[in-house]
């Protein structure tokens, strides 16, 4: 028999670490899975092992997380780290790896809280060594208290660059320039959205507090860039951009970026779940009720992997999919599920006053719709380049899954992650068509890597259990 | 590129990066330990050898393949280090079985 669990949650991050420990106070056995060691997720990475001496560095939002972890911590709720979720079946099998032992266990519902990512934003010279994102940056100072050591360029648009930047500041490490690549235009756009924004939490006073601890610094924050370039041969050695008219040159050897970031929906795609596009976040996400259940029944979704609310948001949307699903496996009912819920929702409507403004400020239009050249690479993996990607949308590819078949793009090891988005943009803008009308592509399970001997067993185990849908 | 802002402690562990023996923070990941020690790149691509690094350390580029304690492709980001823990530098496609085993089909 396949190990069974009442409540599994992928993800311990804060919408799965709330919805776990909510969900075990109501007696329901829930389990964490999740593919760090350490509990946390990517925002409050280490939070209960910061390598770290000062923790000032980080600032006050991450220690926001310590809150959760104790929580999660005192309700019994069990955690099973280091562990890979490599799919999950409309049956709710879920496939496990850890140690290079993979296993198929049972859910009764099923919660993917598995995040975001950054957004993949190609320029030339992105694929150099040299050049990592943004949040790269930060899981690396907050997971191993690693951080540049000859300066560093940060580049792109979204609250994130000038967070890391002050977090950056904070830690000594000097900052060759932040290139700030928001148009001018989009603070007009966002102005409407402003009054409302404030009166979200402290967003706006954060930001700007950011902003002012970058210049006391001294760091040179250039406004309205376009054109971003990473120059060099093996590796970056300089950084070209366009700003007030002119073409300017910056050496560096390392060149941090960020677009903003985007649900993760890799194993959410992988299951056949119902997207939309959303085209105020320019992102695919999960359809989902006000509860976070999906097209797919007793698979519900919560946090940024539902699409970006942030961290706070995050935790409040893991505690209504866990009320949810402890009505549906009988532990509340329908009474105390909404009432319980009403101080979670009062969060959320509130919260998410922020996020038009948020959304219209650092909207990656602009850094979309520069014309990509036809040199440069959109599928990291398989070497793709925006020229090949037109090329297939001029022959009749209508959209991410034929450029696939027909140029690999997307068939590499990140199985789209990074280039999916782009080349659908791409077939889009060749034939006229929207994101929605193009579609996504669509992950197959494995969606982990896994070795062909673990998978080999697997499938035995699978053969034997007839009830759990094969990958 | 990068430096640790740690001080060497008992807690280290001795790690090999192609060959070479490096004191490493027990709780770093490889890419953060190949990162930390200026290794430059990771691994080199199949389709035109070019040299890559880690670029999201969160799981979801696979530009940090490496062979690591002689299984090929394991994504350094996510691997914690361990002591006597051999890494190699992927060139090429190393030997790319087991990946991607469930989309060849697909398509
Ligand atoms: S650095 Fe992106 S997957 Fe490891």
């Amino acid at each position: 028999m396949a190990e069974h669990f009442e409540f599994a949650v992928i993800g311990a991050g804060p919408a799965g670490l709330a919805a776990a420990a909510l969900a075990a106070q109501t007696g329901v056995a829930a389990v964490v899975l999740d593919e760090q060691p350490t509990l946390g997720g990517q925002i409050y990475r280490s939070i209960e092992q910061s390598p770290l001496s000062d923790s000032n560095i980080l600032g006050d939002d991450y220690r926001i997380g310590e809150g959760l972890v104790w929580a999660f911590r005192a309700s019994g709720a069990r955690h099973l780290g280091g562990t890979d979720v490599w799919m999950v079946g409309t049956d709710r099998g879920i496939g496990l790896a850890s140690d290079g032992k993979a296993r198929i266990v049972t859910a009764d519902r099923i919660l993917i809280a598995v995040g975001s990512q950054e957004r993949a934003v190609p320029f030339p010279g992105w694929t150099l060594p040299g050049v990592m994102t943004a949040g790269a940056g930060q899981i690396l100072l907050k997971s191993a208290a690693v951080v540049p050591s000859d300066g560093v360029v940060l580049a792109g648009t979204g609250p994130l660059l000038f967070l890391i930047a002050a977090q950056y500041v904070r830690a000594g490490v000097s900052l060759k320039a932040v290139l700030d690549m928001t148009p001018r235009a989009n603070y007009v756009r966002a102005a409407p959205y402003l009054p409302a924004a404030l009166t979200a939490g402290n967003y706006i006073g954060k930001g700007l507090s950011y902003m002012r601890e970058i210049r006391k610094a001294g760091v040179a924050v250039t406004g309205a860039v376009r054109d971003l370039r990473a120059v060099g041969g093996e590796r970056l050695e300089a950084v070209t951009y366009s700003a007030a008219g002119r073409r300017h040159r910056i050496d560096t050897g390392l060149l941090m970026v960020h677009f903003g970031v985007i649900p993760n929906t890799s194993l959410s795609r992988s299951i056949g779940i119902d997207h939309e596009w959303d085209a105020r976040q320019v992102c695919w996400r999960p359809r989902t009720d006000e509860w976070g259940n999906t097209s797919v029944d007793g698979i519900a979704v919560a946090g940024d992997c539902a699409g970006i609310w942030g961290a706070q948001a995050a935790a409040h949307a893991g505690r209504l999919a866990a009320l949810e699903a402890a009505r549906a496996l009988g532990r509340i009912d329908t009474a105390e599920r909404d009432g319980q819920a009403a101080p979670d929702r009062a969060f959320l409507r509130r919260d998410r006053r922020v996020r038009p403004f948020l959304e219209v400020l650092y909207s990656p239009e602009s850094c979309l719709d520069a014309e990509l050249e036809d040199d440069v690479l959109v599928c990291r993996c398989e070497e793709i380049t925006a020229g090949q990607v037109r090329q297939a949308a001029q022959l009749g590819c209508m959209g991410p899954n034929q450029v696939k078949a027909f140029l690999r793009a997307g068939m590499g090891p990140c199985q789209g992650r990074q280039c999916g988005d782009t080349v659908a943009r791409l077939t889009a803008r060749a034939g006229g068509k929207s994101m929605a009308e193009v579609g996504f592509l669509r992950p197959r399970p494995p969606i982990k890597p896994i070795s062909i001997e673990t998978l080999a067993k697997i499938e035995e185990a699978a053969a034997a259990m007839p009830d759990i849908e094969q990958a | 590129m990068f430096k640790r802002l740690r001080e060497p402690d008992s807690e280290w562990v001795t790690i090999e990066i192609d060959g070479e023996s490096r004191r490493v923070p027990k709780d770093e990941t490889v890419a953060a330990a190949v990162l930390a020690d200026r290794i430059g790149h990771c691994r080199t691509t199949p389709v035109s050898g070019a040299p890559r690094a880690p670029y999201c350390l969160m799981g979801v580029c696979f530009e940090c393949l490496m062979e690591i304690d002689g299984i090929p492709n394991r994504q350094a980001c996510m691997v914690p280090v361990a002591e006597g823990m051999v890494i190699r530098r992927q060139n090429g496609a190393g030997s790319v079985v087991g990946l991607q085993v469930g989309t060849e089909k697909d398509g």
